[in-house]
């Protein structure tokens, strides 16, 4: 059980973001460094730590709700939740064992329960902001029925750290599954992608897809009576250590995932056909998340994933060559002028995490 | 409270109307008295405002070039979908467009195997499910003007609904947004795929009431339709047994698809309309309803049943088929106009608050209610906290309707104080814009006016709505302290 220790480091935090407004000195953003990989790099040296802000603020079981601070360990708050048979609705990858919430909210990375459930963003009913301007703002709240203003909270979701920094987070948290276990099958891509769109259509409870190797991996949950009659019509022999495999395609710990090569994240409409790509598959979330691991020039593999209806982000590469335009998929100029807009709003003097999403950003 | 809340000085260009007219067809611009009169007010009907012009364009191109032209023109913009939001978030301007999309009433394409329906903005959100029934699936949050509501009025105001607890708000049941700035340029968020590069702007966008952009297509997910459906009814002599029953349900790891809650004025109010078998001497009523998966329904209709009866509940009945379940829900579908047969007005509040503060919150709101002497009926999203206080006044008993709003006022700054907040899924539109006064400060008003600028930087869209200005907290501020001494005048703010 990870200690979660109880400390305010918000003044610090604030005074830090003044100096280097004042200095005119970008920050990194950081909390455990889990999630340094991801994104583009960072043109800024000085830290923001944000480790040393921790603690739980709020916990109630039965409001299905959990408040922290954002440099609270992932790990430390998983063990709680589960002490009271309650978890993350989006099953989030840690990718570190010093991985925090706010590292978790600000990447915006759901794992393998994601549309069967929700997605981090959706979980999100509030957060304390600490903008550019070295104000501390809430918005949102604890409740999830909230519209009072603009969804700002969520909007932090996925954010990368570059509209703030989060000082505290509020998320919905779900119940425990009664019972669960995962039911394998060997089949061809077309054909799990097949049978993944079909059961999608009815009301099964499956909380996990994925496909890779000539496997369909279906984890579903539920009481023992509603198990047996989900096994009876998804079919498939249970497989052993379950959590085991779902915890290591999350944290990307399988083979698959290990070596060099560049892997990409692509992002479609669940029921696109099998990717005629070069490389090997991964195929989660129902047909609607492909690891690729390709050497394949990024142009085709962003327009095959374009031509989908979805795009597709570089997740991880070992390489000295930057791609031009960044890791993720290109804005269209619209978005692209409300994007330099927001950060304006939030960010005037672009302190925070300058190049992390976008290099013009 | 002044009936035209709008700050603004008013600078009316009638010129605008000529030049609309060259962009539109005739009968797309209205001008007459009665031609505007319907659009005057939205279902917030005690704020009413004839607009400069109604506009009823067809296609995205006339989208676009009147908001081109009202942009070059600094002519405000008023956004409506059907006309039925509850906080006058369309609420039109005297020197402003009211922009209907009611034209754009396609559903331009239902995908089956992605499970996604492309709709324009002025489709009835309950179309979108008969729609998509053939199917087999169907458009899950149920706000309850469903059968009225546009989803672009949903998207704008972020919708719920009783399923809500389950199945989430507008914003997760959504995946793409086209929308046309006030600049006239088209542009979209979201994506096809279940996420999209950047920032979340599909997130940020819904629940922004009209003043970002305007809504001209929403892509929707779609759900299949559950398996089996099972609704049980308990009465409760006391209601912090009923609170407690909720809390009970909701930690034993069980997702009610809802969990409502009536006080005793409502269940009274409620059963002397529809007759549904309400037992009238019960001080709480619970309905729950739970779906999906066959062999799970059963399992969950036991155990709910068990956790009731624990939690103290007199009486536990479940239905004993669809039509019964259609039954125990036809009290609380009709609670609105059932109290509206009691009271010649009634105003609806929407607050949400911790569950946990329920009994505290019901116990002051019967005080205050018994303070202002007005009669008021509770409906309780209990699941996830949002109620509805129904207000009963008479609007002509000179006074009333102030008190009412008065009263409505220090309803929902006690869901603030208690942790909640003052819109659950009304929306603020101009009811409630002192009440973002107490919710915010004026750093955190600040930072949202500066997210508007970023879309809207000269405030033609919906001016006046959801984010109060900082004058206009200053001066609440100050009436708020001297409440009850200073009556608030019926004169242009400035």
């Amino acid at each position: 059980m990870i200690d979660i220790q109880d400390q305010d480091a918000e003044i610090a935090l604030v005074e830090q973001v003044v100096a280097a407004r004042e200095a005119r000195v970008p920050l990194v953003i950081r909390g455990g460094g889990s999630k340094d990989f991801y994104g583009n790099p960072v043109g800024a040296d000085r830290q923001l730590d944000c480790s040393a802000h921790r603690g739980i603020l709020d916990y109630e079981p039965t409001e299905l709700a959990i408040t922290m601070r954002a440099g609270t360990p992932l790990a430390g708050v998983e063990a709680l939740l589960a002490e009271h048979g309650q978890q993350f609705p989006f099953e989030p990858p840690h990718f570190g064992a010093a991985a925090t919430i706010g590292g978790m909210v600000a990447a915006g990375l759901s794992g393998p329960r994601r549309p069967y459930a929700a997605s981090v963003r959706d979980a999100v009913l509030g957060v304390r902001l600490l903008n550019g301007q070295g104000q501390v703002l809430s918005f949102g709240g604890r409740v999830m029925k909230n519209v009072a203003g603009y969804d700002l909270s969520r909007l932090m979701a996925g954010s990368l750290g570059v509209l703030g920094v989060l000082l505290a987070v509020s998320l919905k948290v779900a119940p425990q599954p009664v019972g669960r276990m995962t039911l394998v099958q060997e089949q061809s891509p077309e054909t799990a992608l097949g049978l993944m769109r079909r059961w999608a259509r009815r009301s099964l409870p499956i909380t996990a897809t994925a496909w890779l190797d000539g496997r369909l991996y279906v984890r579903i949950c539920g009481s023992e009576a509603g198990l047996a009659e989900a096994h009876a019509i998804v079919q498939g022999l249970p497989l052993a250590d379950a959590d085991d495999f779902w915890h290591d395609l999350r944290e990307q710990r399988l083979s698959f995932f290990t070596g060099d090569g560049p892997l990409w994240r692509l992002s479609v409409p669940p029921a696109t056909a099998a990717a005629e790509l070069a490389g090997e598959q991964l195929v989660e979330w129902g047909g609607a998340l492909r690891w690729l691991r390709s050497d394949r020039p990024a142009e085709d593999i962003r327009a095959w994933a374009k031509a989908a209806g979805g795009h597709a982000t570089l997740f991880r590469a070992i390489s000295a060559e930057r791609l031009e335009g960044g890791v993720f998929a290109p804005l269209e100029p619209v978005v692209m002028r409300l994007h330099r807009h927001l950060k304006q709003a939030f960010d005037p003097a672009g302190l925070f995490n300058p190049g992390r999403m976008y290099p013009w950003l | 409270m002044a009936r035209i809340p709008d700050e603004r000085p008013l600078n009316p260009k009638p010129e605008v109307i000529d030049a609309i007219g060259r962009l539109l067809p005739a009968e797309a611009v209205l001008t007459t008295p009665a031609e505007l009169a319907p659009y005057e007010c939205d279902g917030l009907t005690a704020f009413a405002q004839r607009p400069m012009v109604v506009v009823l364009p067809e296609t995205v191109e006339q989208v676009q070039a009147v908001l081109r032209l009202c942009s070059a023109q600094g002519v405000p913009v008023v956004a409506r979908g059907a006309g039925t939001g509850l906080s006058g978030g369309a609420l039109p301007l005297a020197d402003g467009v009211l922009l209907s999309l009611a034209k754009f009433n396609r559903i331009l394409a239902i995908d089956a195997d992605n499970r996604t329906a492309r709709v324009q903005p002025g489709v009835r959100n309950l179309a979108i499910s008969e729609a998509a029934a053939s199917c087999g699936l169907y458009y899950a949050p149920d706000p309850s003007s469903q059968i009225a509501c546009s989803i672009g009025g949903n998207v704008a105001e972020n919708s719920g609904g009783v399923h809500c607890l389950k199945y989430g708000l507008t914003v997760h049941n959504i995946l793409k947004l086209k929308l046309v700035s006030i600049d006239g340029e088209l542009f979209e968020v979201g994506a096809d795929a279940l996420d999209a590069p950047g920032l979340d702007l599909l997130a940020l966008m819904t629940g922004s009431e009209g003043m970002l952009a305007i809504i001209v297509e929403v892509t929707v997910k779609l759900l299949p339709k559950a398996e089996r459906a099972q609704a049980l009814l308990a009465a409760f002599d006391k209601v912090e047994q009923a609170g407690a029953a909720v809390a009970q349900i909701i930690a034993s790891g069980i997702t009610p698809a809802g969990l409502e809650m009536m006080d005793n004025p409502a269940i009274r109010a409620a059963e002397a309309f529809v007759h549904a078998g309400y037992p009238v001497d019960a001080a709480a009523i619970l309905i729950c309803e739970v779906d999906g998966f066959n062999a799970e329904v059963s399992y969950e209709v036991m155990r709910v049943r068990e956790l009731l009866l624990a939690a103290g509940a007199s009486d536990v009945r479940t239905a004993r088929d669809d039509s019964e379940r259609l039954i125990f829900w036809k009290g609380r579908k009709a609670a609105f106009p059932a109290v509206g047969r009691i009271s010649p007005d009634y105003y609806c509040m929407d607050g949400t608050i911790p569950r946990r503060e329920l009994p505290t919150v019901l116990n002051r709101i019967a005080e205050l209610s018994a303070q202002y002497g007005l009669r008021v009926a509770n409906v309780f999203h209990a699941g996830d906290g949002n109620l509805h206080p129904l207000i009963l006044y008479d609007a002509n008993v000179p006074g009333e309707l102030d008190k009412a709003e008065d009263l409505g006022g220090e309803i929902l700054e006690l869901c603030v104080k208690v942790g909640g907040t003052v819109t659950g899924e009304h929306g603020v539109g101009v009811e409630k814009l002192n009440q973002m006064c107490v919710q915010f400060n004026s750093a955190e008003l600040a930072q949202m006016h500066a997210v508007k600028a970023a879309f809207d930087p000269h405030g033609l869209l919906n001016p006046g709505k959801a984010v109060p200005t900082l004058h206009r907290c200053a001066e609440f501020g100050a009436m708020h302290v001297h409440h009850g001494q200073l009556k608030f005048p019926d004169l242009p703010r400035f």
